[in-house]
């Protein structure tokens, strides 16, 4: 079935990817995302995920076409797609620039030229919601792995984002912690895409896995097959 | 691993901590530029100096053993003048310790040299001991320090203990494989370690900089909350200028 166009929160045409270096990342990528979708999307070191993440707001662009809810990416409409896509990158130490955590987590609503009282609610609201309030005037080098990675989910809800896009999310945590932020995760209600090598994590709160493999799609549907799929998971470095 | 070898005590909880960093800032710069530019034989307006510090240091509760290691930055410089000026200065009245020629005025220049330093240090240290350098270097952009410089003071704050983390483990890595840095083609070793470490910060700026981005980074840092100065800030900055000044002009009134 062919979604509706309102319904669809990222589309991605014939997306292909050569960095400076001469490195083919991508190749020829055709995805759609439904709004309220989660999607797991795996594959070895170097396969093209993280790359086809920056595609998803802007950072990068490659030859082809990104959609993000039915805006085309483009120079001219960054500001408005930063704030639909919410980016979460990998280490935390990147992601947490600021000297304390309020600074970054208000980051985001200062570039969207918020009033202060919204930016100080939005600030509030986005470390309630992963559970570090209270924390507002601690500084990144003083907290946790497990903290800094909650904060760095902070930063971006604290736009609003319709479209999370997490990369390895649990990646390094402890165990405890890893399920801790897989609930978390697992209860934000928008769009997800998750890059990840957490088979168990695509399981639990991902209906759709997407595999890439040497910037190419090779495999995408329901997340149970595509697990279950021991030939294809091997095959794609994932077991 | 933890560090704060840059702001160690700027947490506690002290009534010169609980002021707002541009009145510190003010107050310490003032009692600076009244120390460095006395003459060095107005003994009094040091004494002035030296209690100001003194009563602010007390009053901020760091600990006094804190105070004096971070001090001790200072000592090299003192002693390269105390080692050469006293015997090599020329002209002027002269004294004879043992086989060596003193000379009153090198004397002076040491004192004029270790007075102004001591103090001026003292100040910075109790600057960056009571203030978070957060604070710090927004109190800087308040008053209109270029925010290029609180821009980059901010960012090394946040990764310098990062790279020190970095270089830490790697020289971890470098000593488990029995490296002793002996020899002189190792140091070749400890150039490629260097070299490692800047591509590396560089790659880490490249994706900060992808992160600020997302969160739709334009080139400008937006202003955010705006703290008034309250009455013991005044209260503060007017009291330790006008010491400071008092200090400077007191060669007038003796």
């Amino acid at each position: 079935m062919i979604p509706l166009a309102q319904e669809i929160a990222v589309r991605v045409d014939d997306l292909s990817y050569r960095y400076p270096d001469g490195h083919q990342a991508l190749i020829g990528i055709d995805l759609v995302v439904r709004r309220g979708e989660s999607v797991a999307i795996m594959g070895p070191n170097g396969a093209g995920k993280s790359t086809l993440m920056l595609h998803l707001n802007g950072i990068l662009q490659g030859d082809g076409r990104v959609e993000i809810l039915g805006t085309e990416v483009n120079k001219k409409n960054l500001g408005r797609v930063r704030e639909t896509v919410g980016l979460v990158f990998q280490d935390p130490d990147d992601q947490l620039f600021s000297p304390t955590v309020r600074e970054d987590v208000a980051f985001g609503p200062l570039n969207q030229r918020l009033s202060p009282e919204l930016v100080n609610q939005s600030v509030e609201r986005a470390l309630e919601w992963v559970g570090m309030e209270g924390s507002e005037n601690r500084s990144p080098h003083h907290m946790s792995f497990g903290e800094k990675k909650r904060v760095s989910l902070a930063t971006v809800l604290s736009m609003g984002p319709e479209i999370l896009v997490l990369d390895e999310p649990v990646a390094n945590l402890d165990p405890r912690g890893r399920r801790e932020l897989i609930e978390l995760i697992g209860s934000f209600d928008v769009t997800k895409l998750i890059v990840t090598h957490d088979l168990e994590m695509a399981r639990d709160i991902c209906g759709r896995a997407v595999i890439i493999d040497r910037g190419r799609i090779v495999a995408d549907g329901r997340v149970g097959p595509i697990l279950g799929d021991v030939a294809l998971l091997s095959r794609s470095g994932l077991i | 691993m933890r560090h704060d070898f840059i702001d160690r005590y700027s947490r506690l909880d002290s009534p010169v901590h609980g002021l707002d960093a541009r009145a510190k800032a003010l107050a310490f710069f003032a009692v600076i530029i009244a120390c460095v530019t006395t003459p060095p034989g107005d003994w009094w307006a040091f004494a002035i100096y030296a209690g100001l510090v003194v009563v602010v240091a007390t009053a901020s509760q760091v600990p006094l053993k804190y105070l004096l290691t971070r001090m001790l930055v200072v000592l090299p410089f003192i002693v390269v003048v105390a080692v050469f000026v006293p015997f090599m200065h020329k002209g002027g009245p002269t004294f004879d310790l043992g086989p060596l020629t003193v000379s009153r005025d090198g004397l002076l220049i040491v004192w004029n040299v270790a007075v102004k330093s001591v103090i001026s240090v003292a100040c910075l240290i109790l600057l960056s001991s009571t203030t978070q350098f957060s604070d710090l270097m927004h109190g800087f952009e308040r008053l209109h320090v270029p925010s290029f410089f609180t821009t980059v003071g901010a960012f090394m704050y946040r990764y310098i203990f990062i790279i020190v983390d970095e270089a830490e483990r790697m020289k971890r890595a470098r000593d488990s494989r029995n490296f002793r840095g002996r020899w002189l083609w190792q140091a070749g070793v400890v150039g490629r370690m260097i070299a490692t470490l800047f591509l590396r910060s560089q790659e880490r700026a490249e994706r900060v900089y992808n992160a600020m981005s997302a969160r739709g980074f334009d080139g400008t840092f937006p202003r955010w909350t705006e703290t008034r100065l309250r009455w013991p800030d005044y209260a503060f900055m007017s009291g330790v200028i006008l010491t400071a000044l008092a200090g400077r002009l007191v060669i007038f009134w003796t």
